[in-house]
C-alpha cells in the first residue's frame, strides 16, 4: 500500500473554506485509486472542535496545529509547522488548495523540500502510481501536463473545479493534536490588521454565482444594475481590469490574469469583450453567459449562451424574468 | 539601501502561443519578448525607492538565455543601475531551478529589498518569489499592492479573500509586486540610449536538474453547444429557460 495522501486545509474563523472539502474531496478520489488513505492537516487558533467534520469529505485522518499563533495566517509559522508535521512521513503525494493562502504557503514547502509544484491546477490523475497534474499556462492559451521527478508529488488546486463529495455524516475522521514548532518571537513577518474589503459584500472567490460588468458599463453607477441582479441570485458583482482600472470597482473585485481565477456555477459577462488575460480568470466557470452589443466580441466564443444586444436593456429584463422564477 | 529586482523575459501577452513540434514545449519562433509586466511593477517600486532614499542603487538579475538580455535592458533603462543575467540554455526551467539559481547568487550579494513580481505570465506558476524566500531564510510577503519603508522594516498590504492583510517584515526581505503597486513609468530616450551601454554581468551556475517537467501540451478545448440565443431583450425569455432547464443554474 502506497503512504497517505496528505492535504493542507484552509480555515477562517474556525471554519473550513469549501476549497478545503474540495482538495479532500479530491484527495480521496485519487486515494481510492492508490488503495492507500487520506490524512487531512489543519492549521488554526481554537479549531480542535471542527476537524472531525473533514471525515464527512473523506479524510481518515486529521493532525490539528492549534496555536493562538495561528489567530492569523502566519506563512513561515504554516511553513515550519507542516513540514515537521510531515518529516518523518516522507508522504509521495501533498495536495493544497490554491487560495491566497495555498498560493503563497505552497512553493515555500517545495523549496524547503526541494521538490517540483505544480500550482493551480486543474485535473489530477493517476498514471502507473504517480500523479500526473494538468494546468493552464500562457493565460489559459495552453493546457500542460506535468510529471514529477521529485517527492512528495506537490500540487495546488484551482478552487472551484474539483467537485466536493456528498458529505457522509456516518463518517469521522479520527483527529490527532501535533505540535506547533514556532513561537511569536520566530516570526519576521506579522500580520498586524486584517481589513475589511472594499470589494463587494460576497467576495467573488467564493461566489457560486458571478455578475461581471466590464467598459461598456460606461460608468460606476451603473453597476447598481448588476447589484441588483447578482442580490436576486445570491451572487457577487465582478469586473474587468477596463471597469476596475476606470475605478469603476475595486480591485478586489477584478476577474482576470491580474485579479482574481473564479470559476462559479454562473459567470454573467455584460459588456466585457473576452480578452485573453479576462478570459484566464474565468474560463472554467460552469455556465458562462455574455451580453455583448458586438456580435464579433470574442467573449462569444466562450459563452454557452449569448444575448447581442444592448445590456443596459437585457440586464434589467433579465432580472425582471428571473424574479419571476425566483420569488 | 541595495535593492535587488528579479525579472523574467516572457512572451508578450498579445503574441499567438503555438505549440511546439514535440508537444511539450512552445514554438518561440515568431514570438514578441517583453519584460514580464508584472515585474514592471517590482522595477517601478524599486526605483521609486531609489528616489526618495540617496546612496539606494537597484540590481536585476533574470536567469535565462541571451535573448533575456532585452527583458534586463527594458529595466534598465527604467532606472536600474546593474544587471546580472545568470545564462541558461534555451529550455523550460522549473520554478524550483530558477530559484536556486537565484538563491545561489543573491546570497553573495548585498541586499536590503528582493522584489519579484507576482507571476511570470508564461508559467503563471505564482513560485519563484517565495522560494527564493525559503532558500535564503528570509520573510515574504507575496503578493501586495502597498509598501512603506520604515526603518529596518516594511509594512505592506496583501489582499486575500474577502479582505486585506497589513503585514510588518523585518528587512532583509522579499516582495512580490502585484498590479496596483504603482504606475510603472515608460523609458526615457535618455535611459533607453544608456541601456544599451550598460555591461551586462554574465554569470553562469551549475542548475539542478528539473524537479518536475511538461509531459505534454494541448490547446484547450473550446465549448461545446455554446449559442447565441438571440438579439435584444426579446432573447431574454429563452434565455432563462435554458439557463434553469438546460443549465440548471437557477
Ligand atoms: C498583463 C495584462 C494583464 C491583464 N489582466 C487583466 C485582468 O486580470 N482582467 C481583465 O479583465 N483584463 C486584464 N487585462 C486587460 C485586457 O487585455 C483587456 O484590456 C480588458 O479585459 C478589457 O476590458 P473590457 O472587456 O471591459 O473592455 P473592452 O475590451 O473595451 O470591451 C468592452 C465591451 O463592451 C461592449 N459594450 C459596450 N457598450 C455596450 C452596451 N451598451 N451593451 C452591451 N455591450 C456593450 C463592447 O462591444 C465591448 O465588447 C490585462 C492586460 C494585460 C496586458
Ligand atoms: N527566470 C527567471 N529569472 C529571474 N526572475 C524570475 C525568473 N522566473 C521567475 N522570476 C521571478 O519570479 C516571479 C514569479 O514567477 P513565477 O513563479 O514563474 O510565476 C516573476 O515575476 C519574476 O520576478
Amino acid at each position: 500500500m502506497s503512504k497517505p495522501v496528505y492535504v493542507i486545509t484552509e480555515q477562517r474563523n474556525g471554519a473550513f473554506r469549501k476549497v478545503s472539502f474540495e482538495v479532500v474531496s479530491e484527495a480521496r478520489r485519487l486515494a481510492d485509486e492508490l488503495g492507500t488513505s487520506v490524512v487531512a492537516i489543519l492549521l488554526g487558533s481554537g479549531v480542535s472542535g471542527i476537524g472531525e467534520e473533514l471525515g464527512q469529505y473523506g479524510a481518515d485522518k486529521v493532525l490539528v496545529a492549534d496555536n493562538e499563533i495561528f489567530e492569523n495566517y502566519s506563512a513561515e509559522g504554516y511553513t515550519k509547522t507542516i513540514l515537521e508535521t510531515i518529516k518523518n512521513v516522507d508522504p509521495e503525494i501533498v495536495l493544497l488548495p490554491a487560495s491566497i493562502l495555498g498560493k503563497d504557503l505552497a512553493p515555500r514547502l517545495a523549496a524547503n523540500l526541494a521538490v517540483g509544484l505544480a500550482s493551480d491546477c486543474v485535473k489530477l490523475s493517476i498514471e502507473s502510481g504517480k500523479l500526473e497534474a494538468q494546468r493552464p499556462m500562457y493565460a489559459g492559451k495552453v493546457i500542460a501536463d506535468y510529471h514529477f521527478n521529485s517527492s512528495p508529488q506537490l500540487a495546488s488546486l484551482r478552487p472551484n473545479i474539483f467537485p466536493v463529495l456528498e458529505p457522509d455524516s456516518s463518517k469521522k475522521a479520527e483527529v490527532e493534536n501535533v505540535s506547533v514548532p514556532v513561537t511569536k518571537s520566530d516570526l519576521k513577518a506579522i500580520v498586524k490588521e486584517l481589513l475589511a474589503s472594499e470589494g463587494g459584500k460576497i467576495d467573488i472567490s467564493e461566489a457560486d454565482i458571478i455578475v461581471s460588468g466590464g467598459r461598456g458599463m460606461k460608468g460606476a453607477e451603473n453597476f447598481k444594475i448588476l447589484e441588483e441582479l447578482a442580490d436576486l441570485l445570491g451572487g457577487a458583482v465582478g469586473a474587468s481590469r477596463s471597469a476596475v482600472d476606470s475605478d469603476w470597482r475595486a480591485h478586489a473585485d477584478q476577474v482576470g490574469q491580474t485579479g482574481k481565477t473564479v470559476a462559479p456555477d454562473l459567470y454573467i459577462a455584460c459588456g466585457i469583450s473576452g480578452a485573453i488575460q479576462h478570459l484566464a480568470g474565468m474560463s472554467s466557470s460552469k455556465c458562462i453567459v455574455a451580453i455583448n452589443k458586438d456580435p464579433d466580441a470574442p467573449i462569444f466564443q466562450k459563452a454557452d449562451y449569448g444575448i447581442v444586444g444592448d445590456l443596459f436593456d437585457v440586464v434589467p429584463k433579465l432580472t425582471e424574468e428571473l424574479k419571476k422564477i425566483v420569488e | 539601501m541595495k535593492i535587488l529586482v528579479c525579472v523574467k523575459q516572457v512572451p508578450d501577452t498579445e503574441t499567438k502561443i503555438k505549440i511546439g513540434a514535440d508537444k511539450k514545449s512552445i514554438d518561440t519562433s515568431d514570438i514578441n519578448w517583453i519584460l514580464n509586466p508584472y515585474d514592471e511593477y517590482a522595477v517601478e517600486e524599486a526605483i521609486q525607492i531609489k528616489e526618495e532614499k540617496e546612496g539606494t542603487t537597484v540590481t536585476v538579475i533574470s536567469v535565462g538565455p541571451e535573448r533575456s538580455v532585452s527583458a534586463i535592458r527594458n529595466a534598465i533603462a527604467m532606472g536600474a543601475d546593474e544587471a546580472v543575467l545568470i545564462k541558461t540554455e534555451d529550455i523550460y526551467l522549473d520554478s524550483f531551478t530558477v530559484a536556486k539559481a537565484l538563491a545561489d547568487v543573491i546570497k553573495d550579494l548585498e541586499y536590503d529589498l528582493i522584489f519579484f513580481g507576482k507571476q511570470a505570465v508564461d508559467d503563471d506558476n505564482l513560485q519563484v518569489g517565495p522560494m527564493v524566500a525559503e532558500l535564503l531564510n528570509l520573510p515574504c510577503v507575496s503578493p501586495i499592492a502597498d509598501l512603506k519603508l520604515e526603518n529596518g522594516s516594511v509594512t505592506v498590504k496583501r489582499e486575500i479573500e474577502g479582505g486585506t492583510e497589513v503585514i510588518e517584515a523585518s528587512l532583509p526581505a522579499v516582495i512580490s509586486a502585484d498590479k496596483g503597486l504603482n504606475e510603472p513609468r515608460y523609458p526615457a530616450l535618455r535611459g533607453i540610449m544608456m541601456a544599451k551601454r550598460k555591461p551586462i554581468d554574465e554569470k553562469q551556475v551549475d542548475m539542478e536538474t528539473a524537479k518536475i517537467e511538461i509531459v505534454q501540451m494541448a490547446y484547450p478545448q473550446s465549448r461545446e453547444g455554446g449559442k447565441i440565443v438571440g438579439e435584444g431583450v426579446d432573447a431574454v425569455p429563452e434565455l432563462v429557460r435554458l439557463l434553469r432547464e438546460e443549465a440548471k443554474v437557477v
